[in-house]
């Protein structure tokens, strides 16, 4: 067998694993994708692709104002608390890649536990404290929670990303005669931007993604996101099964995070390896 | 420190070290308490919303509270803990959760490796592959449920057919293994990729020379090196896969025996209001996981995350 020939061979063995792959990815997301395409007299025929497809559903649920409420609370909730646990996670992360001090490992340690911790065993006491103080129910009943969940995985990634920072840099900027706040800011900050912005994606995706939380505290359009109001559902009247405008809704709130995903690939890559191997 | 510098010169030498060590001692002062400083809003915060309510999650399980009867409320010491270890519900939750995690977490990390292998490996699309292996992972977990949920239902669903699996205890256990291992199995390739990386090609390629045929170049030389990676990722999933929630909730809400501790523990909590009972269960999880966290820390040591670290 000539070597051409071997080559061609392994090309085509790579190719069929690879579509192997790319059908295990797609499979349960073209699935739900082609259900809220089909229209009510079709939607219980069980094919996998719509015969005749219907945006009906999408426009169901955008005259929804149930919906537009929840993704509304949704990217609001989620967009406050990645701030403030990137905030947050900034600094205590910096301190921990930089700096000495005392207690550095507990920290790091506690954080991992906090990690690890069993959600379902805070929703009891946060549901009393949340329903004393008055916070059951709000946006910051869910920021709260979502902050202390996300700030581990933040402060884990980015002190892997810290570390890796060249901060000679920075002193070097300083002896060709740059303020220590000129150097911070023109050479240290432009290297951690990815870093913070890969954390930033990763701890957006964790809030989005939360379930147990949402529909522990809340219990109106008030604040309810969108995997809680998806299990909800009613569609629009009470006796309709709602299928296809929840897999509608599910399209809806999946699409940006993919689209996330697709295009800050390799960056989340770096994240998730970097903050759970090395960190 | 405005004096000190005209000092040195006037001072004699030994002054001048003692100047020089008490600056750089207040430089360490200094450093110490700005690194407290930034990490002070992270620690409150994660104390005050995890320690706290932990313990008070202790505290309420001593008691009878249960908000239906708030007028009720009394000490009752370790009654809550006999009531749910004497449970048959309990312990069904109990095998349940370690069922799913057990099986979980076994294939997860058969497939996480053969994925790993295969975005490694691979020698054409391999951008491709890396991007389109991340979509689960990028999937909001209660819309993958759904998916498979209106895939299995009766006349609904292209897998289904005329069957109906998730009104049956064990095709439902299995349909939520197959879910939660779709959604998970992404992250633990990537993971067992990065420790992929770190194996030298050289020591691939001697093997090979000394005759190992592929799988003995596996076992012999891959898994060994890449076993710290491996721990962490089983590490991970399992204390993941033992906190199961969203996927049984979508898909069968627990029914037919299907319940795992946190489907359990929301039940009495949210639907029941028994918030005695439901702080029980909570701590209970709770030192499941420790347990399980423990016994992987023991056995696999430094290969704990942030163990024998020594770069903070």
């Amino acid at each position: 067998m000539s070597y051409q020939q071997e080559t061609t061979q392994r090309k085509a063995m790579w190719a069929g694993v690879n579509v192997l792959v790319l059908l295990y990815a797609f499979i349960p997301v073209i699935w739900i994708v082609s259900l809220s395409f089909k229209d009510a007299g079709t939607l219980n025929d069980g094919n996998f692709l719509p015969r005749s497809p219907s945006a009906e559903s999408y426009q169901q649920i955008f005259t929804d104002y149930e919906f537009i409420r929840a993704l509304i609370n949704s990217i609001g909730i989620c967009v406050i608390s990645t701030f403030i646990a990137l905030v947050f996670g900034t600094m205590a992360a910096y301190a921990i890649a930089r700096l000495d001090f005392p207690g550095k490992k507990t920290i790091v340690a506690v954080s991992l536990l906090i990690a690890m911790f069993p959600q379902i065993a805070l929703v009891t006491p946060l549901f009393q404290i949340q329903t004393a103080i008055g916070t059951f129910d709000t946006w910051l009943g869910l920021i709260i929670p979502y902050v202390t969940f996300a700030l581990p995985l933040a402060i884990y990634t980015l002190s892997a990303f810290f570390r890796e920072i060249p901060w000679e840099l920075e002193k070097a900027a300083k002896m060709d005669g740059a303020t220590p706040y000129q150097a911070f800011r023109k050479v240290i900050t432009p290297l951690a931007m990815p870093g913070v912005f890969t954390t930033a994606i990763l701890v957006f995706i964790a809030c989005w993604n939360d379930f147990l939380f949402a529909i522990s505290f809340t219990t109106t359009s008030a604040s309810r996101t969108v995997p809680a109001a998806l299990s909800y559902f009613t569609g629009a009247t009470t006796y309709e099964r709602p299928t296809a405008a929840i897999a509608a809704a599910a399209v809806i709130i999946t699409i940006p995070i993919v689209i996330f995903v697709l295009f800050f690939q390799r960056r989340i890559v770096a994240g998730l390896t970097s903050g759970a191997v090395k960190g | 420190m405005t004096t000190s510098s005209a000092g040195p010169a006037a001072l004699g030498a030994d002054a001048g070290t003692a100047i020089a060590k008490q600056r750089h001692s207040e430089g360490k002062r200094a450093e110490r308490r700005l690194g407290l400083l930034l990490c002070a809003p992270a620690i409150i915060v994660m104390l005050a919303v995890a320690a706290y309510p932990l313990i008070y999650a202790v505290w309420l399980s001593f008691f009878r509270a249960d908000l239906r009867t708030p007028d009720d409320q009394e000490f009752i010491g370790l009654g809550n803990y006999i009531t749910v270890l004497s449970s048959p519900i309990w312990w069904n939750a109990f095998g349940v959760t370690m069922f799913i995690t057990v099986i979980g977490t076994f294939f997860q990390l058969v497939l996480g490796m053969l994925l790993a292998i295969v975005m490694h490996r691979t020698i054409i699309g391999r951008g491709l592959v890396r991007t389109s292996a991340l979509v689960p992972y990028a999937i909001v977990t209660v819309v993958a449920a759904f998916s498979w949920r209106f895939a299995w239902t009766q006349n609904l669903g292209w897998l289904a057919g005329e069957s109906a699996p998730l009104t049956d205890r064990w095709s439902s256990l299995w349909i939520i293994i197959l879910s939660e291992v779709w959604k998970t199995v992404p992250f633990m390739a990537l993971l067992l990729m990065a420790g992929l990386a770190l194996v030298p090609e050289d020591l691939l390629k001697a093997a090979s020379m000394d005759g190992a045929n592929a799988w003995q170049r596996f076992w012999r030389v891959t898994v060994p090196i890449i076993k710290p990676a491996i721990l962490v990722a089983l590490l991970f999933r399992t204390l993941d896969s033992f906190r199961i929630f969203d996927n049984i909730f979508v898909l069968t809400s627990g029914a037919n025996d299907t319940a795992s501790v946190s489907i359990l523990a929301y039940n009495n909590l949210i639907r029941g209001l028994n918030l005695g009972i439901g702080s029980t269960m909570s701590v209970l999880i709770f030192i499941s996981i420790a347990i399980i966290a423990f016994i992987y820390i023991k056995l696999f040591g430094a290969a704990a995350p942030g163990a024998g670290d020594d770069r903070r």
